[in-house]
């Protein structure tokens, strides 16, 4: 191998990932630049700096029942698809039992399905079970969706499991509870972690899910979208940028939890 | 041993929540869509007389173009996915080294906010008087037409938003070529092209491929791009079902609709999933 073109291929690799990286961000540094000015109207170059907007949407109380709508929505999808993915995951990548492959296939099938279509089956089924839609039947429809991510998420934290460590507390006398709480717990704790932040932004951010299984409730993203095409309102990019601050705001904790995680085990092992 | 353990072995006692609630919320409502698709036009009540007239109607119409967009812009997302990500999947697994995971997350952090927001987003890139148009007409002074509201920008949108559903299995592929086997071709005297087609690509193809199907499956059934960046210039086959959903109040023909669509997506899915061990792609050890 010759290094001097090696290095040249590293570095066009490298300025390659960035200018997608900035293609990935263009559109929400366009909203942030549309969220900082005072005019009604967005025109580039911005004459007016300003904030203005971001206070009087966060001072409005219609925003304030979608977050509490969304929130409602999200948290209760995280608390239930953590729940049924861990054990999800444990049968897709800890166990071997006979039917596991196609088990593999049955949680892969609702990611490999487009959501639009999805949303409407729901509609469908729902009323034909004669349910009112509501937040809750929004919230049963993005588990749907949500389970099967959180399984993966949290499988492959599985993988990387060691059996022999629930083994050697069977042996020790633990109880199965104990052993699930001592042992399997903590050791996928960081899969676990990640499924569960995975399930909430992912249901926070729902659209196509969202539009046709909440009823009478609206979540954010779908005020948004009546928003957009109702005609421009400053208001929208104010929403979207603080969506994504606040997303990475969390996922930037969420990383640094689990490395310090990380490096505390790896300080107790040595 | 109890009867139960020896009933549900440790295995399909922790699968079976799981399939419980997808049996109530996957499959139910997708036999539910295929029932329905066979009662008459514009009527709510499954127990009618059942009949192929909605299946008639589509082939009659002009769904087919809808079909053909969606096919297509599908296609062309895929294709450029490929090339766009390739390089980058690369870095991710050989290059990057401890800055991979920070790179990772930038590339996931997008997905976590409404894909109608982060469109809407380049809309203000695009539009007249926005970010990049305001630019050049202000540095330049040089006026070109704004492209929203057209294919192009339609096709672009879905590059975005699918760029990540390329990328993570095609990181997981090229991962999975060992790096021995790589520095063994080259020991023996292979080009830089020669590794990359006998080596690279055969052996990470299992990520590419479920690359290629979960990004074609996905853009097949994409609607909010054509929206919110085409400004309804073509109208995609999700479109189509909506449509007959809600405004036109036609449950048996959208379910005819999305019946034929699902029968496409999942004779994909099938074909190319039933020649994949999951296990090896996911990292078991």
């Amino acid at each position: 191998m010759n290094s001097r073109s090696d290095r040249m291929i590293r570095a066009l690799i490298w300025a390659w990932a960035s200018a997608i990286i900035l293609f990935m961000y263009l559109p929400a540094i366009g909203l942030l630049l549309a969220s900082s000015t005072s005019s009604r109207y967005f025109i580039f170059p911005i004459q007016r700096w300003g904030f203005d907007w971001w206070q009087k949407t966060f001072v409005s109380l219609e925003i304030h029942q979608l977050f509490k709508t969304s929130f409602a929505i999200a948290g209760s999808v995280t608390v239930i698809a953590v729940v049924i993915a861990l054990f999800g995951a444990l049968a897709f990548a800890r166990y071997d039992w006979k039917g596991r492959g196609i088990f593999q296939k049955i949680v892969l099938l609702p990611i490999f399905f487009p959501q639009t279509v999805l949303g409407l089956a729901l509609l469908l089924w729902f009323n034909a079970l004669g349910l009112q839609m509501s937040w809750q039947t929004a919230v049963f429809a993005h588990l749907v969706w949500i389970i099967p991510v959180c399984t993966l998420v949290i499988s492959i934290q599985v993988y990387s499991f060691d059996p022999a460590l629930e083994e050697a507390a069977f042996d020790l006398g633990a109880s199965r509870f104990q052993v699930f709480r001592e042992v399997t717990l903590p050791v996928l704790f960081p899969g676990i972690f990640s499924g569960a932040l995975f399930a909430f932004l992912l249901s926070w951010g729902n659209f196509p899910l969202s539009l046709y299984t909440t009823g009478a409730d609206t979540t954010l993203p779908e005020y948004l979208y009546s928003k957009m095409i109702a005609g421009y309102t400053p208001g929208v990019p104010v929403l979207g940028t603080a969506s994504t601050l606040g997303a990475g705001i969390l996922l930037l904790c969420g990383y640094l939890l689990i490395v310090y995680l990380r490096r505390r085990r790896s300080a107790d092992g040595a | 041993m109890s009867i139960l353990s020896r009933l549900l072995p440790p295995g399909r006692r922790h699968a079976l929540p799981l399939i419980l609630f997808m049996a109530v919320g996957f499959a139910a409502p997708l036999f539910a869509v295929i029932a329905y698709s066979f009662v008459p036009a514009r009527t709510f009540d499954l127990w009618a007389d059942w009949s192929f007239d909605n299946y008639l109607e589509v082939f009659n119409s002009t769904s087919y173009i809808a079909f053909g967009w969606s096919l297509g812009l599908a296609a062309a997302t895929v294709l450029i996915l490929a090339l766009v990500c390739y390089p980058v999947a690369f870095g991710l697994a050989r290059v990057f080294g401890k800055w991979a995971t920070l790179i990772t997350l930038l590339f996931t952090l997008p997905l976590f906010v409404s894909e109608n927001v982060r469109l809407y987003g380049w809309i203000m890139v695009f539009i007249k008087n926005g970010v990049l148009l305001g630019t050049l007409k202000s540095l330049f002074g040089w006026e070109p037409d704004s492209i929203v509201f057209t294919p192009e920008l339609t096709l672009l949108g879905m590059v975005y938003v699918y760029l990540p559903f390329m990328l993570f299995p095609m990181t997981l592929g090229v991962s999975m070529v060992p790096q021995q086997t790589r520095d063994a071709a080259y020991d023996l005297g292979a080009s830089r092209w020669q590794v990359f087609r006998e080596v690279d690509l055969p052996l990470s193809m299992p990520g590419i491929v479920i690359g290629f199907l979960l990004t074609f499956v996905l853009a097949v059934g994409a609607i909010a791009e054509a929206k919110v960046l085409g400004g309804q210039r073509i109208i995609p086959i999700a479109n189509d079902i909506e449509v007959a959903f809600t405004y036109a109040q036609n449950w048996p023909l959208g379910s005819a609709l999305a019946v034929l669509l699902m029968l496409l997506v999942g004779f994909l899915v099938l074909i190319v999933l039933r020649r994949f061990d999951l296990d090896t792609i996911l990292g078991r050890r």
